[in-house]
């Protein structure tokens, strides 16, 4: 019998069949749309299925490579940044970085406890649109001070305060976009530090104010080494669309380092509609980015940092191992903080959502507070105890990636190379020119007949 | 009088030597020959000095400005005085694209006519055009004065914020919500007081002033186009 019949209750009938295209989320944005007339705008970054690290595996060690013995041999962690031409290059513990994330977007507290859980773990965090906090500068023993084009509280003492210098040009998580901060979290503190009243809708513009194409990217380059003497790393920060000929034009424009943000990486508020449909998966970005640097002749010259998902330290160990010299983490880090967290469950129930999907993060009202300007919620999260649970998780992640490099026979987690690893999918295949596991070809490769 | 050769001892010592000005430096004026339209020159100065610049410059003279004087005997290229935190920078000539861009105070002066997006993202800088602005200027401006004592271009003031323009000539079009706003008495003052700064003689009753409706301030979809 077939099991679309049903002859208990009267003649055969069809059970009802869900659209795959028409799903249910769908119907209910439809839904949505039609009733508010107003796209939906959220925190975080895609949350579709794309290609990813996952799709990945090492090849560990066996008769054609040796291991190194898992817990005694080397394996080295350490990452210098900005060594093209700044006369300071940032160097740092461990090739895993704390990524833009504003004042503004996160309470003062919040980045507090980012500054102390990076320096306790001997790496930079970074500030993000609204300028540098006392707070933040003083708990960050390596502080890279953001460049964005809304310029909110860009001044120049700033500048000489910090350890390097990131130019934003665009972030994965919405490429071709500006920011927004909406109304809800201008505290008085934050209006003060962007020059705008309290209360209104913050948008970041989409470009710079003051510079557009690469050719005067590098005169606005060197205008910020002439102001801080040429001693500060400058980075480039790109979302992921165009890796190679983007990477290709910071290096032509002088940047001493480039930052890659894929597609998963988060944002504190954007339409959903541009997180999830505008930009690249974080690891279709990173071999052209590479093989620009390579093309150029500078690849570790100029270093690159990868962005965009990055979860644990598998994932930091296969981003470096496709070529990049350090990564990112963003929304790890505010999960590591507490962002999420399932103590907060019946709150995230009260706003209509739950433990894990919690992404209204503009709105300013986050349990944990986090992502929030609320007087009373910020007092949720103790600095301290939310530092140390980010130079547990950057710890964590920094062992296994040495865990799994060691096993590749590797006494440095730069020594991690792309003949480390497989894929899983043709799609991941592709993506990381590495071979589908069990073969030796991958679609694109030079001679595969693919 | 310290004259620099900046043709001969190069970009870099120029603005190491003008950084190294302190409040108590007797070194108070210099003098920039040979610029031949250089970038970045005299950007980040921090100190009460005043630099006179003989000829013109390229991008972001005067860039990030505190406290010094730069006066600029020639033309400026694009960024002049960009991010400007105080101080008081005069160029005799024209400016190209985005002057005083995003400058947080001082006073900015443009002898001649200044191009295409005078005044970007301005955050409380003085901005006086003796001449004509063009198009897209004071875009996203959020506070500080920006004065114009001949025409604008077009989409002026667009999506600006608290930021007060005051223009004397014709304005192609208002950018969106940039709407010609009364002039009380406490305009005029300021504007003559600007204007007297400025080194213009002309009248402040002959400006308009022009500013944010606040249609914009908050997301309203009936806004979206």
């Amino acid at each position: 019998m077939s099991v679309k019949d049903n002859t208990e209750n009267g003649p055969p009938q069809t059970v009802p069949i869900q659209s795959e295209t028409f799903s249910n989320p769908i119907n209910a944005e439809i839904r949505r749309a039609a009733a508010t007339g107003i796209y939906d705008i959220r925190g975080g970054g895609a949350k579709r299925r794309v290609p990813h690290f996952d799709d990945l595996l090492f090849l560990g060690a066996s008769v054609s490579r040796y291991p190194l013995e898992g817990y005694r041999e080397r394996c080295d962690t350490k990452v210098t940044l900005g060594t093209r031409f700044a006369k300071k290059p940032i160097e740092l513990d461990i090739p895993i970085t704390i990524a833009g994330m504003s004042f503004g977007a996160l309470s003062g507290r919040a980045k507090e406890a980012l500054g102390r859980g990076a320096s306790a773990a001997g790496t930079s965090t970074t500030t993000g649109d609204g300028g540098m906090t006392p707070e933040e500068r003083g708990h960050s023993s390596k502080l890279v001070y953001q460049y964005l084009p809304s310029r909110y509280g860009m001044n120049p003492d700033d500048l000489r305060k910090a350890d390097a210098i990131e130019i934003v040009v665009g972030q994965g998580a919405k490429p071709g976009g500006g920011g927004m901060l909406l109304g809800q979290k201008i505290s008085d503190r934050v209006a003060e530090m962007r020059n705008l009243p309290k209360g209104i809708d913050q948008r970041s513009a989409c470009r710079h104010p003051d510079w557009t194409g690469p050719d005067d990217l590098e005169i606005k380059i060197l205008e910020l080494r002439e102001i801080t003497a040429w001693e500060k790393p400058i980075y480039v920060k790109v979302g992921g669309t165009r890796p190679y000929y983007d990477t290709a034009l910071a290096v032509k424009a002088g940047a001493d380092v480039v930052v890659l943000d894929g597609m998963q990486g988060g944002t504190a508020a954007t339409q959903d509609v541009f997180i999830e449909h505008v930009g690249l998966p974080t690891l279709a970005c990173i071999r052209p980015a590479v093989q620009a640097l390579q093309d150029l002749g500078v690849h570790r010259e100029v270093q690159l940092i990868v962005s965009g998902g990055i979860r644990t330290g598998a994932d930091v160990a296969k981003a470096m191992a496709l070529g990049a010299d350090a990564v990112a983490v963003g929304t790890a880090a505010l999960i590591a903080l507490g962002d999420n967290d399932p103590r907060w469950e019946s709150e995230y129930q009260k706003l209509g959502t739950t433990t894990g999907a919690y992404d209204d993060w503009h709105e300013g009202m986050d349990p944990a507070g986090i992502t929030t300007q609320d007087p009373e919620l910020q007092l949720r999260l103790d600095p301290v105890d939310a530092g140390r649970r980010l130079r547990n998780y950057l710890n964590v992640m920094t062992l296994e990636a040495q865990t799994i490099a060691r096993a590749c026979g590797h006494n440095d987690l730069h020594n991690l190379e792309p003949e480390d690893l497989c894929a899983l999918t043709m799609e991941a295949a592709a993506m990381a020119r590495v071979p589908l596991a069990g073969t030796e070809w991958w679609p694109g490769k030079s001679g595969s007949g693919f | 009088m310290q004259t620099y050769d900046l043709e001969a001892e190069g970009l870099r010592g120029l603005n190491a030597s003008l950084h190294a000005q302190s409040e108590q430096t007797s070194q108070t004026n210099w003098e920039v020959v040979n610029p031949k339209g250089s970038h970045a020159i005299a950007v980040g100065l921090d100190a009460p000095i005043e630099v006179s610049v003989q000829g013109s410059t390229g991008y972001y003279c005067a860039g990030m400005n505190k406290q010094a004087t730069v006066h600029v005997k020639g033309s400026v290229g694009p960024g002049v005085a960009e991010n400007m935190m105080s101080g008081l920078v005069k160029v005799e000539g024209d400016a190209s694209q985005y002057a005083g861009a995003t400058g947080h105070g001082g006073l900015l002066v443009i002898k001649g006519n200044a191009s295409s997006r005078c005044g970007i993202s301005m955050k409380g800088i003085d901005i006086v055009v003796h001449g004509n602005i063009g198009h897209m200027s004071a875009f996203m401006a959020q506070s500080g004065n920006l004065v114009v004592c001949g025409d604008a271009g077009d989409a002026l003031g667009d999506s600006i914020y608290e930021a007060r323009l005051f223009v004397r000539g014709s304005v192609k079009s208002l950018g969106a919500d940039c709407v010609e706003k009364e002039m009380r008495p406490e305009h005029i003052e300021l504007l003559r007081d600007l204007l007297a700064r400025a080194e213009s003689d002309a009248k402040p009753e002959e400006f308009k002033r022009y500013g944010s409706s606040r249609q914009l301030y908050n997301f309203n979809i009936d806004n979206a186009y």
